[in-house]
């Protein structure tokens, strides 16, 4: 291809006269790994990127997997632009100014490195420049209006660039949590507000040697941190990573709660960073940027059906995060080398009918993506029947008040203490039978 | 360390499209809507009920392109599409 990225900015007259093999729509990680698979299968591939770049419009909080990205491309992480190798996990349940916390940190997470904190707009850019020289033409800077359609097959996109008409044997999707192609298509109505959260945060500069010191790490190690409670009874999680010279803060809370709180979600945020246990973490730092996003959260009950003539999604588009875990990009490239795969069988068949994208489907169904998410199915579900502010802030304050109670000594008998500890937990879920039941529903929930 | 919400939208790059991407559909929608909603779940300020008007200014330019109104205002009076391409937030970091 010898189009030049100059000329796609001046028109896309010259492009408009050619048809593509496939186009994707969406430059994140996604799209760019759907269009690299297909693009070194040697398939003539359309990137198309609403942004001035990849990456531009794109943030997580956030963690890169090695695994799935090893699939697509061996050793990635040797060239990628990424933070810090994550050695160190740490799970904080908050209390107003307490916090009880779990952690695991182990040196075998190193060799093979198991994660990376990271920022997407380098990364994103990487990702999809590995796209562009696998021969896939960059196409930035532009909006799919709309998918074009005949007899009810998608045959390509409608841009808002003049003369802007695309086609293609398929269509990958991969236009992000707010699909409005997906929802055009009629795969997925509108999300419920209780199916996303929105997730505002913060990159804050910090010295070097003085992130090192806080966070216990050396060289290019790095820790994550999640925390539940301080979410003004949300249901939500904030997290704290560590990146180079910055430490990523941010918040997420369900926005259907959100609504029904009218705070905004930058209080939220203002809130959490005046928490004792961030506070210290954080300060004498410098905000360098905020961001702010919405994450699917709906799960295994919100994925839409994920291919039709002419079409395939993937990634945040079609739901997939694993929010127990905070998985989410490594779904989106698994999801997208899948789609890149079956869209090279669909190739060699001559065949784009949901009869082979529907392989697609298939795969997805027998990967970690469908099994992880099916294990978790139940959480939805809890969450609707549960009170947020039982789960996000009665029971950790409890937990803590718990904690406190124990270890505090001041010569009330351990016996009365356990007791009291008991108590505690039980009045904040509502009584015996209700603590019960949160148990067993709980339980069932992450083990659907 | 707490900033404004200015001040935080101010370390967002933007390239402003000359029309918004965000529509009321309808105002006689937000007079009669009783939470006024949109006032406190945009993580950037843009919505802002004038009772003296009997309007919801729209400040697009302010927009980070999250979605949330779209789907969070209880008639589901927004208009949502994307900026057109090139325009709106461009992050640095993400």
């Amino acid at each position: 291809m010898t189009v030049s990225h100059t000329s796609l900015r001046s028109g896309m007259g010259i492009l408009a006269e050619e048809r593509f093999d496939a186009i994707v729509v969406g430059a994140g990680p996604a799209g760019s790994a759907a269009a690299y698979t297909m693009a070194t299968a040697g398939l003539k591939v359309a990137l198309i990127e609403r942004g001035e770049f990849p990456g531009a419009k794109n943030i997580f909080g956030g963690v890169l997997y090695r695994k799935q990205l090893e699939d697509l491309i061996p050793e990635w992480w040797k060239e990628a632009p990424l933070e810090r190798a994550v050695i160190e996990q740490r799970m904080w349940i908050l209390g107003k100014e307490s916090a009880v916390t779990f952690s695991h940190r182990n040196e075998r997470y190193k060799e093979p490195p198991n994660a990376w904190t990271g920022l997407r707009v380098k990364f994103d850019q990487w990702l999809a420049s590995k796209a562009e020289k696998a021969g896939a033409v960059p196409i930035y800077e532009t909006v799919v209006t709309e998918l074009i359609r005949e007899n009810g097959r998608v045959v390509g996109v409608r841009t808002d660039r003049d003369q802007g008409d695309l086609y293609g044997d398929l269509v990958v999707l991969a236009d992000g949590v707010n699909s409005l192609l997906g929802k055009s298509l009629g795969v997925h109505k509108e999300w419920a507000p209780d199916e996303v959260s929105l997730a505002v945060k913060e990159v804050i500069a910090l010295p070097k040697e003085k992130l090192q010191d806080r966070f216990n790490l050396e060289d290019n190690e790095g820790c994550t941190i999640e925390f539940i409670g301080d979410t003004f009874g949300m249901a939500g999680l904030g997290f704290m990573y560590t990146n180079q010279d910055t430490i990523s803060l941010g918040v997420g809370v369900m926005v259907n709660d959100l609504k029904k709180k009218r705070i905004k979600p930058y209080e939220v945020l203002d809130a959490v960073k005046q928490h004792p246990s961030i506070r210290r973490m954080i300060q004498g730092g410098e905000v360098k940027e905020y961001s702010g996003h919405l994450i699917p959260e709906g799960g295994f009950t919100s994925m839409p059906p994920l291919s039709g003539d002419g079409w395939m999604i993937c990634g945040d588009a079609a739901q997939m995060v694993n929010a127990v875990h905070r998985e989410g990009t490594n779904l989106a490239v698994a999801s997208g080398k899948m789609a890149g795969e079956t869209a090279v069988l669909a190739h060699q068949r001559g065949d784009y009918s949901i009869k082979t994208l529907g392989e697609y489907d298939r795969n997805v169904k027998e990967s970690f993506i469908h099994n992880d998410l099916k294990k978790y199915r139940g959480i939805h579900g809890l969450f609707k029947e549960m009170n947020s502010d039982t789960l996000f802030g009665n029971l950790p304050q409890a937990l803590n008040d718990a904690a406190y109670e124990w270890l505090l000594v001041d010569g009330v008998f351990k016996k009365e203490k356990q007791k009291k500890a008991i108590r505690t937990l039980r009045n904040a879920a509502g009584g015996n039978i209700d603590l019960l039941r949160l148990g067993i529903k709980g339980w069932r929930a992450i083990n659907g | 360390m707490s900033q404004s919400i200015e001040e935080r939208l101010f370390m967002i790059r933007y390239k402003a499209a000359e029309q918004s991407h965000l529509i009321i559909k309808d105002q006689d929608t937000c007079l009669h809507c009783k939470t006024k909603e949109c006032n406190f779940f945009c993580p950037a300020d843009v919505y802002d009920w004038h009772p003296d008007e009997k309007k919801t200014s729209v400040a697009f330019e302010n927009c980070i392109e999250c979605g949330t109104c779209r789907l969070a205002c209880p008639d589901y009076n927004i208009e949502w599409v994307y900026p057109t391409g090139g325009h709106g937030i461009t992050y640095k970091l993400g």
